[in-house]
């Protein structure tokens, strides 16, 4: 019997009950678009989330320095006055697998513009800062080395800051704000970049050049941070190692003291939300296999019934000619045939519910050819694996015996 | 398949020697047939009759290959049987024989065609020669025009006809009915058999197993069995004519009567 007469045998066999045959496969597609869904609900979220991470900058590494410690009291991390632009500098020109170098300087000042007034962060760095953060400018233009070596009083807008200062319809590009008394000019805006993941409001701070935040607001020697990117994805732990041996030997620390700083890159805190996403993934797609292996029993269920419903046809078939393996193949093939059928209705309800999920609820959605295949193919293992016993069940009757079944 | 083939000396069709059949119903052994030595010839029509208990069924199974002997020797068209494996008796069964039932045993739901069709699923044959020889066979049993009808739509008659086509589709050599008139009233019954005696004039060799004996009397020779063994055998040198006895008989059913214009 080969294999085409198989299926066709199958398939006709199927076709006499049709009902049940579809009641049957229901469970098998509702499964198979449950995993599919559940799969798209977490890859989509997860993509959502690199997106996120992406947009803190591109091969960014930032350098923190350890928190500082008088007569035994730790105060809070980045609180050492250990790094200073010196050492940006020393970075920038002795760690080949670097190429943009910014220290920061941070203080959170309340800022004054005409009659509003609005507290916020002022960052003072570099103008390679933005190209650093992979963050354009809306409109305006970025201050240059010049203004940083003049320690001009000029400075740029995290669009929160345009919202509550300016309003909706005011161009503040040339306008005049006040931080402590001292007016600064502002001559560009950034785009929105929106909350990152751990939803705090990126926009909502102020750039100014690095010497004016730190010689003229703060009144200061070193810096809070420096951030730093690396020529290239690839090059980042290059560039990690880099920094932490050039500024061992810069602080002069001894082989058996602990570094007094810190290189946090973003792939560990971009692996960090992945891994969550894709705890979350699996989760989800164990949720959803619940209900394809509950649809795989309800084969199993049915084929056990339909052994015992056809034992006579057994019988017949064998009286005709029939081997043991060619009903076993049969009844395999009908249970895979009825969780391969329905493995690709459940692909389209799958596709199908996935986009509608992700219009009416707004959620990222992502569906993945991987997701498509393994799910159906899942479903058609689970169709052989819950068919066989019943398909062996059945090669086994003595055909005397079946033929007799009443 | 290496299947050892004996030449065979007399002709024999089927021949069995000694054959043994122990059931065990728990501790208790039934013993179904007790030694039972039969030679069939080519072109033979035999019916099996005996009371039920008498041994008929177990020896007609045995025959068929659908069961196996606990001793003795079988040998079907010159291969010894007993020695084979259970898929070989399958192949035998789809080639050599061909089975008709008391309660014709066909798919329900299934049209006559497809039911005449079913031993040839398990050839490798293409769609239209299957379809061809399944055609064919309903036509030799006057059929032809009901092939799309389903057994639910059929008289008993036309349904036992339709599994007397399934085992002829194969062109088997020996055609074995278990009681085949069994379900039938007395004007069907002779139709059927007036298809056997057709049949066999082709030169099929006919078993039948019936405890009518004016069912057994269309036959050549009359087997009777008692207690599992063979206990007469008689040839009957002018078996009554099917055809003749229908000329004089009253056409009742309707059905018949239609499809016969």
């Amino acid at each position: 019997m080969n294999v085409l007469n198989v299926l066709k045998v199958a398939s006709r066999s199927l076709g006499r009950n049709k009902l049940r045959s579809i009641l049957t496969m229901l469970g098998i597609i509702i499964g198979v678009a449950a995993v599919i869904a559940m799969l798209a609900i977490g890859q989509g979220a997860r993509y959502a989330v690199e997106s996120q991470i992406a947009s803190l900058g591109t091969n960014m590494l930032i350098v923190f320095p350890f928190a500082s410690s008088q007569g035994g009291v730790r105060f809070e991390a980045g609180t050492s006055i250990r790094l200073t632009d010196d050492d940006a500098i020393a970075i920038r020109d002795q760690c080949p697998a670097v190429l943009y170098v910014s220290p920061i300087v941070r203080s959170s000042e309340q800022i004054i513009a005409g009659s509003l007034n609005w507290r916020t962060q002022i960052q003072g760095a570099m103008p390679d800062y933005l190209t650093i953060r992979d963050w354009p400018l809306e409109s305006g233009s970025a201050f240059t080395d010049s203004d940083v070596r003049g320690a001009t009083k000029v400075c740029i807008l995290g669009q929160t800051i345009v919202k509550n200062l300016f309003g909706e319809n005011v161009d503040p590009i040339g306008q005049t704000i006040r931080i402590r008394k001292q007016p600064f000019k502002v001559i560009g805006v950034l785009v929105a970049k929106g909350q990152d993941a751990g939803g705090h409001d990126q926009d909502d701070f102020i750039v100014a050049p690095f010497s004016t935040v730190q010689k003229k607001i703060l009144g200061i020697t070193w810096a809070n941070t420096i951030y730093v990117s690396a020529t290239s994805q690839a090059a980042i732990y290059d560039a990690q190692y880099q920094i932490t041996d050039l500024l061992r030997s810069r602080h002069r620390l001894l082989p058996w003291e602990d570094n007094d700083f810190t290189v946090r890159n973003q792939t560990d805190i971009a692996s960090t939300a992945e891994a969550t996403s894709k705890t979350l993934t699996v989760l989800l797609a164990a949720i959803a296999s619940v209900s394809l292996i509950v649809g795989g029993i309800g084969i199993m269920n049915i084929m056990l019934v339909s052994v015992t419903e056809r034992t006579r046809e057994i019988g017949i078939r064998m009286s005709i000619g029939a081997r043991s393996k060619d009903i076993l193949f049969q009844f395999l093939i009908e249970a895979t045939v009825l969780s391969l059928f329905g493995g690709l209705l459940g692909v389209a309800l799958g596709v199908a519910s996935s986009y509608i999920i992700s219009s009416t609820a707004g959620w990222p959605v992502l569906v993945s050819g991987f997701s498509v295949g393994l799910s159906s193919l899942f479903a058609a293992a689970i169709g052989v694996f819950f068919g066989f016993y019943p398909a062996r069940k059945a090669s086994l009757l003595n055909p005397i015996d079946a033929l007799r079944y009443e | 398949m290496g299947m050892r083939i004996i030449a065979s000396t007399n002709g024999s069709v089927i021949s069995t020697q000694h054959l043994v059949k122990v059931y065990h119903m728990g501790d208790v052994e039934v013993h179904a047939l007790r030694g039972v030595t039969l030679d069939i010839v080519r072109g033979d029509f035999v019916a099996v009759m005996g009371p039920s208990g008498s041994g008929k069924s177990t020896f007609m199974n045995i025959v068929g290959c659908l069961d196996v002997p606990s001793g003795g020797e079988y040998i079907l068209e010159g291969v010894p049987v007993v020695q084979l494996s259970k898929d070989q008796l399958a192949r035998i069964r789809n080639e050599k024989i061909g089975f008709v039932f008391q309660g014709f045993n066909l798919l329900s739901r299934t049209s006559a065609l497809e039911n005449v069709e079913l031993p040839l699923f398990y050839r490798n044959l293409s769609n239209k020669d299957r379809k061809a020889l399944a055609m064919e066979a309903l036509d030799a049993v006057g059929l032809g025009d009901r092939a799309h009808h389903l057994p639910n739509q059929l008289s008993g008659g036309q349904q036992q006809r339709v599994a007397i086509a399934r085992a002829l589709v194969t062109k088997p050599s020996i055609i074995l009915a278990d009681e085949p008139t069994g379900n039938l009233d007395s004007r069907t019954s002779v139709e059927i058999m007036e298809i056997f005696q057709r049949l066999n004039v082709t030169g099929i060799t006919i078993i039948l197993v019936t405890h009518e004996p004016d069912i057994a009397r269309y036959a050549k020779r009359n087997v009777s069995f008692k207690d599992g063994k063979i206990r007469g055998d008689i040839s009957i040198e002018t078996p009554v004519s099917a055809m003749e006895i229908l000329k004089s008989m009253p056409v009742v059913s309707e059905e018949d009567d239609n499809e016969r214009s």
